[in-house]
């Protein structure tokens, strides 16, 4: 890790819905221009982890963390206003759904304009030059006719593509997506991840890709964080932490994937499920459901040393 | 291991008895619904019975009231206890007469037209629209006019004011079964038009025509009243609660009671029915959908 | 939008004419026979009878009469009254107007006030607010309107004298009638304080119309808005750095309203029935009293104009939102 000021450094970040830990202490630290993947399932808190991040977490959900900095400011010790400067112009996020993730009753256009608008000052004829130049970033055919169209009258790839757009409006030095191809089509999947590679290398925007799809981690990330049940339980370089995963769960995540299942009647999967609420285990998480949990998994919780958070490593000799 | 899941109405019944409000209006109401009931009995009084010597008395709290008349009197010395209460049958087996009256020709109607989309549905839902394009009161004028006022007509009237709501209703619920693929399977199975709407639709499509149902209930009550104040509903000397508010109006100042009592009890019975409405909405609509 | 609106007229054909035939037919199905009830006479000798039986072409077939009644309709003739011998078209013109104004105002007031309580109760929602104002709103749903009225009168115009009991201005003033609506005669007029009595006078009774509309307004838009406070974009919109006002106002607010606005074209419904019974309370001299003196006298050719009217009235309001609803809903309209 460089020294200097990172571009995201979150240390101990809790989030609880009432008597739900969504997220549970996680630490998290971002350089700029850097591509960072968070895989886990749904309900391991790796949105709820960025959402906290962007200042989206709404009652009754109650964040706290011991820093919280972007840009080597502390998000959680700004006033409303100056928060508000700096979420959709210096770190924006894209949302998995695009169609209702836009607003319906007005042309994409005027959603872009609004982002220049606010942030930028830009406004008339600026404005719409500014939107049209997005609209082609994002490779979007026919810009002028389409600035003018309404979300439901756009397909699916091109929703996302205004999401994008809109996003990097005031381009911004991180940007979050959450599941943005989920929805998609394979080869739209394809062309928008191609897009995101490419917006990232190009103006050195650090990129956060949230996602449950290993395929996508591999091929656009630089380094992966994997969550469980709202901690984050291995960190580490892509093509490494593929090769030889150390935490039984991301060991899990690579066995179940249909590639390395060839010829076996039945994915391997981790018997068990994710704990909810009520019934979170006093030890490590997974110890339950974890093939190589001794007494000491089941009564302690394991710190995270040295990127893994876990007493028994895979692929460690045993002490 | 969990239990077996309670039935569909159980769990329906438990979430409408979570809603204080609508519990509380239950029990307003059948206490309304007992009164009127038990009329003739409670009534101290023959409603209609003139006490020429008593007229205009003021409730037995008030200077000058008694015992004898514990609600007071109206203009013409009759009992207001009395005519509320037998004025509460009046109001409550109207709405319950024009709903059934409403609902029963009107469903049918609604699942004949869902079932002939491209023959019935046309001509029965087109007929629909005109009674529609008239608010129900003035079509409920229109009907009194042709018909002549009264209390058997006063029914029928807002039953027909009614009933192009409930074979809207029972044709769009009844539409958006019969796409669903249990439909289908049974009449490949060979189920006959009259066992798919009644055996297989029908008991699907309740949910929002039980809801319309209570709240037609309300708007029968207030749509009575507000033909008796007119003087095109019930008739004097029956003791409609719209009808006592007629002739109550000159005597607004000096005998406020005669005014304040009889709208009280249109409000209290209009609300509670509305209240309980509101509470089968939210207990009913997505339990039984989900049971199908 | 011209293709729309054609569109939607020719489908109200069928219903407007089934509306006229059921204006048409109404006096026709009134017990009696229709001559002496045209003629407000009984006991017409056989000679007088065939000669108006001639005059007002009853003797012809149905079918023809049907076709007579609609050629009429469509050349302004709405009959004659059988009470006061004039064109019930004259006596429309002069109190179409003070029913517009009346259920106008209740409409307005109706909907500022029933966005502005929903709005803040869904704000804050499950606050005493919230509860106080959706429970006032459940009553002022179930209340009698006339009743209420009644209530009214009592406390402000008998107890407290603050609004006047009846009629549109006070007596003293004589305002030449210009549009027929108080409120811009009053002005045009130029008398010092007539304006001032019209609006005391039209308080009391807007009041009393809006109230059930505005207690539906304010649900609809509570509910509305709760909904649309869930959705996606709405967090976009607060992942753009907006601030919450505009998120509210321009994000939320605009799509809430959409179906806050069919509400409303069903409501005209409910106040011109409302309005028959608010015009008999404050003695409002507009088309509704007009329509219920007329049934007590049996003046049935104006109960006929009346209630056509009344439909026409309602299918054209409802007409009128709906071309709304197709620019206020952008996924109404058809694709590019």
């Amino acid at each position: 890790m460089s020294a200097g000021t990172a571009l995201v450094d979150i240390r101990g970040l809790t989030v609880d819905f009432g008597s739900l830990r969504a997220v549970d202490g996680v630490d998290l630290r971002l350089e700029a221009g850097e591509r960072l993947g968070i895989v886990g399932e749904s309900g391991s808190g790796k949105s709820v982890t960025m959402l906290a991040l962007m200042q989206l977490v709404g009652a009754p959900g109650v964040v706290r963390a011991d820093k919280l900095e972007f840009l080597g400011r502390d998000l959680l010790e700004l006033s409303a206003r100056e928060r508000r400067a700096v979420i959709g112009r210096d770190m924006a996020m894209v949302f998995q759904d695009a169609l209702s993730a836009l607003n319906p009753s007005y042309t994409v256009g005027a959603q872009i304009a609004e982002v220049l608008r606010e942030h930028l000052g830009l406004r008339g004829a600026a404005a719409r030059a500014r939107v049209l130049e997005l609209l082609e970033l994002v490779e979007i055919p026919d810009a002028k006719r389409r600035a003018d169209a309404y979300p439901h009258q756009l397909s699916g790839g091109m929703n996302q593509r205004v999401m994008i757009a809109m996003a990097i409006a005031c381009s911004p030095r991180l940007l979050i997506a959450d599941e943005p191809t989920t929805a998609l089509d394979v080869t739209i999947q394809a062309q928008i991840m191609a897009l995101l590679l490419r917006l990232s290398t190009e103006q050195g925007m650090g990129l956060v890709m949230i996602t449950h799809d290993l395929a996508v981690v591999a091929e656009l990330t630089q380094r992966v964080a994997v969550m469980y049940a709202g901690q984050l339980v291995e960190e580490g370089a892509v093509p490494a932490l593929f090769d030889a995963p150390r935490h039984p769960y991301t060991e899990a995540l690579l066995a179940a994937i249909p590639e390395h299942n060839r010829g076996a009647a039945r994915l391997q999967a981790l018997p068990g499920i994710v704990p909810g609420a009520h019934d979170r285990p006093a030890g490590c998480l997974l110890a339950p459901r974890c093939a190589y949990a001794v007494e000491r998994c089941r009564a302690e919780r394991p710190p995270l040393a040295a990127g893994v958070r876990c007493f028994l490593p895979r692929g460690e000799p045993k002490p | 291991m969990a239990a077996a899941p309670a039935s569909p109405w159980r769990e329906s019944w438990r979430s409408f008895a979570a809603n204080r409000g609508a519990l509380a209006a239950l029990g307003v109401f059948a206490l309304i619904a007992l009164a009127a009931l038990l009329a003739p009995w409670l009534a101290p009084h023959d409603p209609v019975l003139q006490y020429r010597d008593h007229m205009l008395a003021p409730p037995m709290w008030a200077d000058g009231g008694s015992r004898a008349f514990p609600l007071g009197t109206d203009e013409l010395g009759r009992d207001m206890l009395s005519r509320l209460l037998w004025g509460g049958r009046i109001s409550l087996g109207l709405g319950l007469a024009s709903v059934l009256l409403s609902m029963l020709p009107g469903v049918l109607l609604g699942l004949v037209a869902a079932f002939h989309q491209h023959a019935l549905a046309p001509v029965i839902m087109r007929v629909m629209d005109v009674m529609l394009a008239l608010p129900s009161l003035l079509l409920a004028i229109c009907v009194i006019t042709v018909l002549g006022p009264g209390l058997a007509n006063t029914a029928i009237a807002i039953a027909i004011g009614a009933l192009p709501g409930f074979t809207r209703l029972a044709r769009a619920a009844a539409l958006a079964e019969i796409g669903r693929d249990y439909v289908t399977a049974s009449r490949l199975a060979g189920a006959g038009t009259g066992r798919l709407m009644f055996a297989a639709v029908l008991p699907n499509c309740m949910a929002p025509l039980i809801v319309n149902a209570s709240l037609s209930f309300s708007s029968a009550i207030l749509s009575a009243a507000g033909l008796g104040f007119l003087g095109l509903g019930v008739q004097a000397p029956l003791a409609e609660w719209g009808t006592m508010l007629a002739t109550a109006r000159d005597y607004m100042e000096r005998a406020g009671w005669v005014v304040t009592l009889p709208g009280l009890a249109i409000l209290v019975s209009v609300l509670a029915v509305n209240l309980i409405g509101d509470g089968l909405r939210d207990a009913l609509d997505p339990k039984l959908k989900r049971a199908a | 939008m011209l293709q729309f609106l054609f569109k939607r007229l020719a489908a109200l054909l069928p219903t407007l004419v089934g509306v006229t035939l059921v204006a048409f037919g109404l006096i026709r199905l009134v017990p009696g026979d229709p001559i002496e009830i045209m003629m407000g006479e009984r006991g017409l000798d056989a000679q007088t009878h065939a000669e108006v039986a001639h005059r007002l072409g009853l003797d012809r077939p149905l079918w023809a009469q049907y076709l007579h009644y609609v050629n009429q309709l469509v050349h302004g003739d709405l009959g004659q009254s059988l009470v006061s011998h004039a064109p019930v078209a004259d006596e429309f013109k002069v109190l179409f107007p003070a029913t517009v104004e009346l259920a106008g105002f209740a409409l307005l007031l109706a909907i500022v006030l029933g966005l502005l309580l929903g709005l803040l109760a869904s704000l804050k929602r499950g606050s005493w607010l919230d509860q106080g104002v959706m429970s006032l709103a459940t009553i002022g749903y179930s209340i009698p309107v006339f009743w209420w009225g009644l209530i009214l009168i009592m406390f402000f115009s008998v107890d407290l004298s603050w609004t006047p009991v009846a009629g549109r201005i006070a007596v003293e003033y004589d305002v030449p009638r210009v549009t027929g609506f108080m409120l811009v005669d009053t002005l045009l007029s130029g008398e010092p304080g007539a304006f001032g009595s019209a609006v005391s006078h039209l308080l009391l009774p807007g009041l009393v119309l809006g109230t059930s509309t505005l207690a539906v307004i304010a649900r609809m838009t509570r509910s509305s808005m709760l909904e649309v406070l869930r959705e996606d974009y709405v967090r976009t919109a607060r992942a753009k750095g907006l601030s919450s006002t505009r998120v509210l106002v321009v994000h939320a607010l605009r799509n809430a309203l959409i179906p806050v606005l069919t509400v409303v074209g069903l409501q005209t419904g409910s106040l011109l029935a409302g309005a028959v019974l608010t015009e008999t309370i404050f003695s409002w001299p507009g088309i509704g009293k007009w329509l219920i003196d007329a049934i007590s006298r049996r003046d049935y050719p104006v109960v006929q104009a009346g209630i056509l009217i009344s439909a026409l009235t309602f299918i054209a309001v409802n007409l009128g939102v709906d071309l709304l609803y197709g620019v206020v809903n952008p996924r109404m309209r058809s694709n590019h």
